[in-house]
């Protein structure tokens, strides 16, 4: 009898713990802030010879250049995904889409955060056609044809990871999907600053990814409605 | 005592608890064995369906112990022994992603497609036609290669593409065929007259990152993923997935896309009817059309 009440009490608190565990997040108000930037000699970017597809190589007064690593001012990196990898209790995907664009044969933005399970929409603004190809691993692998005055192509990843984007007809245009399990991220600025709102209390791991190097995470920790900053310094090579 | 039981209680409970954390690492670890001989129950049991009959991954297992490890390799993800000495690069199977489909870009293909490709083989690729394998044989191997990734446990195939009858072969449609050639874009890879040396050709690589050739048309060799018309069609339309080739479901129509397949035969060094009402058009018309390439107007003539 008694071992029985146990066991029920023992499942109770399991299913207890578990339920807290999907909870909705409550909406917090703490934050971090911090700056990204790079020590070492980054290597130059070059300029992109777009004369093979001269409907975009006359929409760039100058050419465009490769952003593999792009730096600014006071040794900013640009393009950084920083976002909560640990800690964070999760939340549905927001109702409003994400939006990546093909414009003058660049992707815009060159990489593109978003949470599983959120829409995206890639548009084709060109007066080519385009064909769209994520490299992905870990969700299916697909690649879409998109000539001009097509309508956007409505998708969405179920699982979170990094992918690469190519066009196999635009060899040089390169960007990324940044297909992330929180809610709680930023991409850095020109500046290399980012800032991450709506922070619940709570201990959180924050990692930096950038496309060419290796991430790196940090542990904070927020009370109340606390702003933390968190700088991340990505060490970089001119090869 | 109270409290023992509590003990005891959570004891078992953990018990539990590691037995199925051991169960699901066993059940991974055999995607990413080096040695086939170790199978999960569940790599035995796997089946595929094809028409009739039934595959089964444990006998397909110990044929592809014998027949494909050479290339596609004991972890199943094409390195193999051979592989280093193969271009175009043997399958990996663990990413199932495959070229040859029925179904829409990005999804799995159906047992059948599998079936057909180790049937069919890859023509130009060191993937021979497996015809001396009899039908059931090759019914266990598509059965065994879908335990190389877990995505055959989760997921199912696509929906095949509907294709429907075909539309008479014109002149019209020729010509409709050759303005979404060059609307589409297709000669950026396959060159102006399908020669495989469009202005992007030379840049192509696959999934891995490994220089491919777009086809070439005037080579007059067979597709990669069947021969009829119907092939072709379902070709551009779902796309070879893993590679450049993107998939043009979306943005063609059914009647459109059987005039694209209506021009593309003319650009191969074939007896068909498409060749012969071609030949006829150009005899006649040649000195009128507009060359395919950079500088037509988009949207063709």
């Amino acid at each position: 009898m008694r071992s029985g009440y146990f066991t029920a009490l023992a499942v109770a608190v399991l299913l207890g713990s578990g339920m807290l565990v999907f909870a909705k997040p409550p909406a917090g108000s703490g934050s971090i802030t911090g700056k990204v930037t790079y020590t070492g000699t980054p290597p130059k970017m070059k300029p992109i010879d777009m004369s093979k597809e001269p409907s975009c190589a006359k929409q760039h007064a100058t050419p465009v250049m490769t952003q593999n690593v792009t730096t600014g001012p006071g040794n900013a990196l640009q393009w950084v995904v920083v976002y909560i990898s640990a800690g964070d209790e999760g939340s549905s995907a927001p109702s409003q889409g994400a939006r990546y664009d093909q414009k003058g044969c660049e992707y815009l933005p060159h990489v593109l955060p978003m949470q599983v399970a959120q829409q995206l929409q890639i548009y084709n603004d060109d007066q080519t056609s385009h064909n769209i190809h994520p490299l992905s691993k870990t969700n299916p692998e697909w690649n879409k044809s998109q000539p001009p005055g097509s309508p956007p192509i409505d998708t969405k990843y179920d699982k979170a990871e990094f992918i690469p984007v190519k066009c196999n007809i635009h060899p040089w245009m390169h960007g990324y999907f940044a297909v992330l399990n929180t809610s709680h991220y930023a991409v850095s600025g020109e500046d290399g600053s980012f800032d991450i709102k709506g922070l619940p209390p709570g201990k959180y791991t924050v990692t930096a990814w950038q496309e060419q190097y290796p991430a790196q995470s940090q542990e904070v920790t927020i009370s109340g409605s606390e702003a933390k900053t968190a700088n991340f310094v990505f060490k970089v090579l001119p090869y | 005592m109270t409290l023992k039981k509590l003990a005891v209680t959570f004891a078992l409970g953990s018990m539990a608890l590691v037995t199925v954390g051991a169960t699901s690492v066993l059940a991974q670890s055999h995607v990413n064995s080096p040695d086939p001989s170790l199978g999960a129950p569940s790599v035995s049991s796997a089946e595929s369906h094809i028409g009739n009959m039934t595959g089964h991954a444990g006998e397909g297992k110990q044929l592809y112990r014998r027949y494909c490890i050479g290339c596609h390799g004991p972890d199943g993800n094409g390195e193999g022994m051979n592989a280093q000495w193969i271009d175009p690069k043997p399958r990996d199977f663990t990413e199932a992603t495959f070229k040859c489909r029925s179904t829409p870009t990005g999804t799995l293909p159906t047992d059948q497609d599998l079936y057909d490709a180790i049937t069919r083989g890859f023509v130009t690729t060191n993937m021979p036609a497996w015809k001396p394998l009899t039908p059931q044989q090759r019914a266990d191997l598509v059965a065994f290669v879908k335990t190389w990734s877990p995505r055959w446990t989760k997921g199912k195939a696509g929906a095949p593409l509907d294709i429907p009858a075909e539309t008479p072969i014109t002149i019209e449609s020729i010509l409709h065929g050759r303005e979404l050639f060059q609307r589409l874009e297709c000669w950026k890879c396959h060159g102006p007259e399908g020669h495989g040396d469009g202005p992007s050709a030379i840049t192509l690589t696959d999934d891995k990152g490994n220089p491919i050739r777009p086809y070439d048309f005037s080579s007059g060799s067979r597709f990669m993923c069947g021969t009829t018309n119907r092939d072709l069609y379902r070709i551009f339309m779902t796309g070879l997935d893993g590679s450049p080739m993107p998939s043009f479901a979306d943005v063609v129509k059914p009647n459109e896309a059987w005039d694209l397949v209506h021009f593309l035969r003319t650009l191969q060094p074939l007896k068909t009817q498409e060749a012969d009402l071609w030949m006829a058009y150009r005899a006649a018309h040649g000195a009128d059309l507009k060359p395919i390439g950079p500088d037509a107007a988009p949207g063709g003539q």
